[in-house]
């Protein structure tokens, strides 16, 4: 397929869609749909047939609108209403929104587009979750979904798409923050006849899951974004290890290569073009350390995912020894609008030293927990108080914890602080993949660093020492910490054996597993000194306060 | 390039290594595609025994040991058969700062066995997530893979305990 072809089909299904005066697109995205938001499509399907409204409205299964406590989610366009919470077992109310496309919204349900959730937001990675049926290739087509790609193809060099990425400033969205226009040109610098791109969709931070989201709602955008990742660096074949963990997000992603390639848009001789470029989904199994990209190349070979020393760094040696340029999903969902809108839009986008937005997946003790888009430098008051709504309850905020088991926990001091990848490592935490997790007053600190360091415990591969057993021992002496069995000393032990592993793990799992402790440490030793000495846990979370008050609801 | 050599036979006249074998060679009988092969077979038969693994070590040519190591290094593979009924509780951070440890509490006072076991009866196994990225309907559990969003302690001893009754 040509450019003009593929434009060709993208204005076909604009004018398709003009035909209808009214959208109701319906989220059917894995958190909605365990609301059931199935049914609400069917019904409100049914719904439109029954009142003969088929002519003018349309009604779509779209992905993930990200204000995931107010599901299942439905909009009505062109009003741009949102409907929360809608109950996929009250026809009535279904009926009632069918009726109302005109008029007034129903009112218990509806939710302004004002709110500052939806308001604040600015949607780059995002822009067409939620708009387009993820499972439908002329949808993407129709919303410039692969013109940057054939663009690519027609008119510019590969050097020229490197450099292009490199003005934009594109950090990786995975975690480290490398500079993604710089690793994709040791990768086209590399010598080798097979280069490989890999996404990484192995999201094993608990607490976020923004890649299963862009997975489910966009998987054109990812695969695109490979796709002139690939054409860039001179890669011919590609993979996206995806957790199995995430099954629609796998199935949704297996439909949209096979609709590419079909369209001539994957596979051989894409745009007409000598370009070639295929990708297959390899599943992970469960690793956390997978996520570490020496690790994920060996499981992509069916091997234990152990990671390895660098260098060799798999620019040059990577997948089957060949070159490798691993990407994260969001990173790789950034790829075509820079190409599209150029590095200069993007990089007038967030800060000095962080240009773009990041996606946050907002969870915890918040009241709009959800996945939200926002321009680099936000502050986390912003993300937690305004968008996020503030603590559910009457209660007080007490810290949020970004990074995942790598990050650390930033209490209310630094709530106006910008977030950006240097602020976050300033305060002892990292940017990860942009997992949120808000906890309030009610949040023992000595238990969730146990509960951090039994899950690195757990998840470290035992390959290199300081963290099979470094890991390990900060777990014992936090357990013992919790059981009201502690010393004053341990914490200076804690904070010794922490530095030790952070400096001599192989690699980051280990490097960074003792964030979580370290800075609670730094900023709730109270707590800490708490267990200690009066052997009791003022929140009731740890077993060192009474058995009978762990087990209440808290 | 030596030439592959005939297949290995199949263990048994079960249709189901047919979706083995077929995985296989999708994957031209790889070493690369181990992983790929053993998500098939626990997809087909709930888990991974020692004649399975057996067979994809004899068919892609690898080291029994080595088999073994794979599927005993990923969380996901599961080497004993599981319950009837599988209930899953997300052990995620969001989903632990949201009561999550309750929600094991109370399948364990129920169900009388731990994360990672079956009851006696092989009616019910429970398991213990990551984190399956429900984070903001948290705490999520999974009942014989629907997830429920914001499980209740209540809720999922209910439940387990239809599922440990359907005899009694």
């Amino acid at each position: 397929m040509t450019l003009d072809e593929l434009q060709e089909i993208a204005e076909k299904e604009r004018e398709e869609l003009k035909k209808y005066t009214h959208r109701v697109n319906v989220s059917v995205a894995a958190g909605c749909l365990s609301l059931h938001s199935d049914q609400v499509l069917k019904v409100l399907c049914d719904e439109v047939k029954k009142q003969g409204k088929e002519t003018i409205c349309k009604v779509t299964g779209v992905g993930c609108m990200g204000l995931c406590a107010a599901g299942p989610l439905v909009r009505c366009e062109p009003q741009h209403t949102y409907y929360r919470s809608v109950p996929y077992d009250k026809p009535e109310i279904l009926e009632a929104i069918i009726e109302n496309l005109d008029g007034q919204p129903v009112p218990e349900f509806a939710l302004s587009p004002d709110v500052p959730f939806f308001a604040e937001q600015q949607k780059i990675v995002l822009e067409n979750c939620g708009e387009i049926d993820p499972e439908r290739i002329e949808d993407a087509i129709a919303v410039g979904g692969y013109e940057a790609l054939l663009t690519c193809l027609a008119n510019r060099t590969r050097d020229d798409v490197v450099q292009e990425i490199i003005r934009s400033g594109l950090r990786g969205r995975g975690g480290g923050g490398y500079p993604t226009g710089l690793k994709w040109s040791m990768v086209a610098k590399a010598q080798g006849e097979q280069k490989y791109v890999i996404c990484n969709a192995d999201e094993g931070d608990p607490g976020a899951f923004m890649d299963r989201s862009v997975l489910e709602s966009d998987p054109h955008r990812v695969l695109e974004g490979m796709a002139i990742a690939a054409y860039a660096v001179g890669a011919s074949k590609g993979y996206i290890y995806c957790r199995a963990e995430y099954p629609l997000a796998v199935k949704r992603l297996k439909i949209a290569i096979r609709q590419a390639e079909r369209m001539g848009l994957l596979g051989k001789n894409i745009g007409e073009s000598a370009f070639g470029f295929e990708v297959e989904v390899r599943l992970g199994a469960g690793a956390f350390v997978c996520g570490e990209e020496t690790a994920l190349i060996a499981s992509v070979e069916g091997k234990r995912g152990v990671p390895r020393p660098r260098p060799p760094f798999p620019a040059y040696s990577g997948l089957y020894k060949c070159p490798t340029l691993l990407n994260n999903v969001e990173t790789f969902a950034n790829i075509a609008p820079i190409i599209r809108k150029g590095s200069d839009w993007f990089a007038s986008i967030g800060t000095e030293k962080c240009k773009g937005t990041k996606v946050f997946a907002l969870v915890g003790d918040v009241n709009n927990t959800g996945l939200l888009e926002v321009p680099m430098g936000i502050s986390l008051r912003d993300l937690v108080f305004k968008l996020g709504g503030g603590i559910p309850g009457n209660k007080k905020f007490k810290a949020v914890q970004t990074g995942g088991p790598s990050g650390g926990c930033i209490p209310e001091q630094y709530l106006d602080m910008p977030v950006d990848y240097a602020s976050l490592a300033s305060v002892g935490s990292i940017m990860g993949s942009g997992g949120m997790i808000v906890m309030d007053e009610t949040a023992c600190m000595v238990d969730v660093a146990k509960f951090f360091m039994d899950f690195t415990r757990d998840e470290s591969c035992g390959k290199c020492i300081p963290c099979r057993v470094g890991t390990t021992q900060l777990y014992g002496l936090l357990d013992r910490i919790s059981e009201g069995q502690g010393k004053m000393e341990d914490l200076d032990t804690l904070e010794r054996l922490g530095g030790m592993v952070q400096r001599t793990a192989l690699c980051g799992l280990g490097q960074t597993a003792p964030n979580p402790v370290s800075s609670t440490l730094k900023y709730f030793r109270e707590e800490y000194e708490k267990h200690i000495t009066e052997k009791r846990c003022a929140q009731g979370k740890c077993p060192v306060s009474n058995p009978a008050a762990a087990k209440t609801e808290k | 390039m030596q030439a592959y050599p005939e297949s290995v036979p199949l263990p048994s006249a079960d249709k189901r290594w047919k979706l083995v074998e077929a995985t296989m060679r999708r994957h031209g009988h790889k070493a690369s595609a181990l992983i790929e092969v053993l998500h098939t077979v626990q997809e087909s038969f709930g888990y991974l025994d020692a004649v399975s693994l057996r067979f994809v070590a004899s068919s892609l040519r690898l080291p029994l040991s080595e088999v073994y190591g794979v599927a005993t290094y990923y969380h996901f593979f599961n080497l004993k058969p599981p319950g009837e009924h599988t209930c899953v509780i997300c052990m995620g951070t969001g989903c632990y700062v949201k009561g999550a440890g309750n929600l094991m509490k109370a399948i364990e006072e129920v169900a009388h066995v731990t994360a990672g076991e079956t009851t006696p009866d092989g009616k019910v196994s429970v398991v213990a997530a990551r984190c399956i990225g429900s984070c903001s309907l948290s705490p999520a559990a999974v009942f014989d893979g629907e997830v429920i969003p914001k499980a209740s302690p209540d809720a999922v001893k209910e439940q387990v305990r239809r599922w440990m009754g359907h005899d009694a």
